[in-house]
């Protein structure tokens, strides 16, 4: 584009002029071949540093032999033998292990549908009922606005609202719905689906909004046109395009309650397994590579989930 | 139908409308709850309304010092805002231009988003635990008899807790540039270039001004994800090194008064300065570029 119009507007270089070494070392630096390897090298070092080093360090420790006092270099099987201990011979009852991941599934589950429920519905509303680009941004931001507050603080503010003599059971109590405080408000797997719900259809509505303000509002005149009634128009046109956002935000959610340990902590009242819980307990008694080898598996059991989403849509594409 | 509203309207509407009182109403609760007064607990009614609880706060809790974990909260959080910018920033340029291995770059990133965070985190703890040993073994064998004395740990806030929190806010900056780039014109750019402004001056003059509300965007998450981030620096800050959300995950199982709400209430203010002075930072920005054009 410059070189046709050099003539007009940008003078040549009179060659007098000599390129000083700096600027031309600049000029490599900021446009050269090179340039996009210095630029992402800070972030891949970080990443090779604290993300992928790490991850290299568990596997290899998991093999380690320990006692009390010190680890062992090794490569034995102890460890993993010891997280599926009892798997086979109790069959067909459930051992720990397989009994906490039965537990995280469920939990898993119930979040899943629940955040997707009600994310794709405020997501939906968000982009095809609110007509004003700016009151659907300042909308948009009222539901993230939580995301970057605290998740600890917004976990135990529920405590004033479910707890035996919280404000629900008052309410009930007051109004003779019960005769006693109801006790599986707080503290049990109630509030810990229910903490997940607040803290995560955020995850759901963000890419589900994405895919969806894409959608050409023409495709569904053009259902309801052919016509389609309200409810086929959304389930044959805007679930299908909102599929990827769908993806997206499952794989978030699912992925992020399969290592949870802080929520179901904090909302089960420290009583609920999960396997997130069972490293952390695990690590407090300084059993490293007995807590690395449930870290493998936990780390296998979630990329066979994303694997399995990730077949379904090419992320780089949706942003 | 009255005023030409497509049908469900006013019934998804009552969703979104309870949909931000769940989001908000247990907050409020808390904040309300933290005005308690002296004699009141942890639920309704009011005991009266004071400050005593802030006041407690403000002297300490006790066993934990608290003061210690918010200063130290507050300096690790505005140094993984800078990183974030500026990694993510950089990150992004060269994403734009392609570079071999970009793939692999680019899926990095987004495992270590999804990659459960007691795993990171574990590994972190576990690679500085060898990596003192490793020190260890080498002082002793280079005789540097000052440094076994004294070495304990390489392990702390700015060391492996600030490589931790980078590895939760990074994904994010990433993502976001992306998302500004895959969006910008560069028609622009090379308008300047045509001009004659050199890569820097194109960069300082033309990108940097369109992208910057972006970039308070990405400040923003660096902040306030590194403030609240528990279950990553779980395993990964040196002994007695705890940030203020690991304190307060303490705190839940052993405080028994709305001391934890006041301490929730300034947490959340925080919180909430950094989200407002960014919003106002992104309306400034945009306001000028628009009176530029």
């Amino acid at each position: 584009m410059s070189g046709g119009r050099a003539g007009t507007a940008v003078l040549p270089r009179p060659a007098s002029v000599p390129v000083t070494a700096v600027a031309a070392w600049r000029r490599r630096l900021t446009s050269g071949a090179a340039a996009p390897y210095w630029q992402v090298a800070p972030l891949a070092l970080v990443f090779a540093f604290f993300f992928v080093l790490p991850l290299a360090v568990t596997v290899v420790v998991s093999g380690w032999r320990y006692n009390e006092y010190s680890m062992t270099p090794a490569v034995v099987g102890d460890n993993y033998a010891a997280v599926f201990s009892g798997c086979l011979s109790e069959l067909p009852g459930l051992c720990l292990t397989f009994k906490t991941y039965l537990s995280t599934l469920k939990f898993c589950a119930l979040a899943w549908l629940l955040t997707l429920v009600l994310g794709f519905t405020v997501a939906y509303f968000l982009a095809f009922h609110v007509r004003s680009v700016t009151v659907q941004m300042a909308l948009f931001l009222v539901c993230t606005i939580p995301f970057w507050t605290s998740n600890v603080i917004r976990m135990i503010s529920w405590v004033p609202l479910l707890g035996r003599n919280g404000l629900v059971n008052s309410v009930l109590l007051a109004t003779g719905a019960v005769p006693q405080p109801v006790t599986w408000l707080l503290f049990s797997d109630f509030s810990v689906v229910l903490a997940f719900v607040h803290l995560y259809t955020m995850f759901m509505i963000v890419p589900i909004f994405n895919s969806m303000s894409r959608i050409d509002h023409a495709l569904l005149e053009a259902a309801r046109d052919a016509g389609a009634s309200g409810w086929q128009a959304l389930w044959n046109v805007v679930v299908p395009l909102s599929r990827p956002g769908i993806v997206i935000g499952s794989i978030f959610v699912v992925t992020v309650v399969m290592g949870d340990y802080v929520t179901i902590g904090v909302m089960g009242g420290q009583q609920i397994a999960s396997i997130g819980k069972v490293i952390q307990v695990q690590l407090s008694y300084l059993q490293f590579p007995l807590a690395a080898a449930n870290a493998v598996v936990l780390l296998v059991a979630v990329l066979m989930v994303i694997a399995a989403m990730t077949r379904l849509v090419d992320v780089r594409k949706e942003l | 139908m009255r005023d030409g509203r497509p049908p469900g309207f006013y019934a998804l509407a009552a969703v979104f409308g309870l949909f931000v009182l769940f989001l908000y109403g247990p907050m409020v609760t808390i904040i309300v709850l933290s005005f308690q007064g002296p004699t009141g607990g942890l639920t309704f009614p009011l005991h009266g309304v004071s400050t005593h609880w802030f006041v407690r706060l403000w002297d300490g809790l006790g066993v934990v010092d608290i003061w210690a974990a918010f200063g130290r909260s507050l300096r690790l959080g505005v140094v993984v805002m800078g990183l974030t910018v500026v990694i993510s920033l950089l990150a992004g340029y060269a994403f734009r231009r392609g570079f071999r291995g970009a793939g692999v770059v680019f899926y990095t990133a987004v495992a270590s988003l999804i990659v459960p965070s007691i795993i990171v985190s574990l590994g972190i703890g576990v690679q500085f635990r060898l990596l003192d040993a490793a020190i260890q073994w080498t002082a002793e064998r280079l005789g540097l008899a000052g440094l076994t004395e004294t070495f304990t740990t390489s392990a702390g806030t700015f060391t492996s807790g600030l490589g931790a929190h980078l590895t939760w806010t990074l994904p994010f900056g990433l993502l976001i540039m992306f998302a500004v780039f895959n969006r910008f014109d560069p028609s622009y750019e090379e308008a300047a270039r045509d001009l004659g402004a050199t890569p820097w001056q194109t960069f300082r003059h033309v990108v940097l001004p369109l992208i910057a509300p972006s970039l308070v965007g990405i400040g923003l998450f660096g902040f306030t994800l590194s403030w609240d981030e528990a279950a990553r620096s779980s395993q990964a800050l040196g002994s007695d090194q705890n940030t203020l959300p690991l304190e307060l995950t303490g705190l839940t199982t052993t405080v028994t008064n709305p001391e934890i709400y006041a301490l929730g209430t300034v947490t959340t203010t925080v919180s909430l300065a950094v989200i407002g002075a960014s919003l106002l930072l992104v309306r400034t920005l945009r306001r000028r570029q628009a009176r530029g054009r």
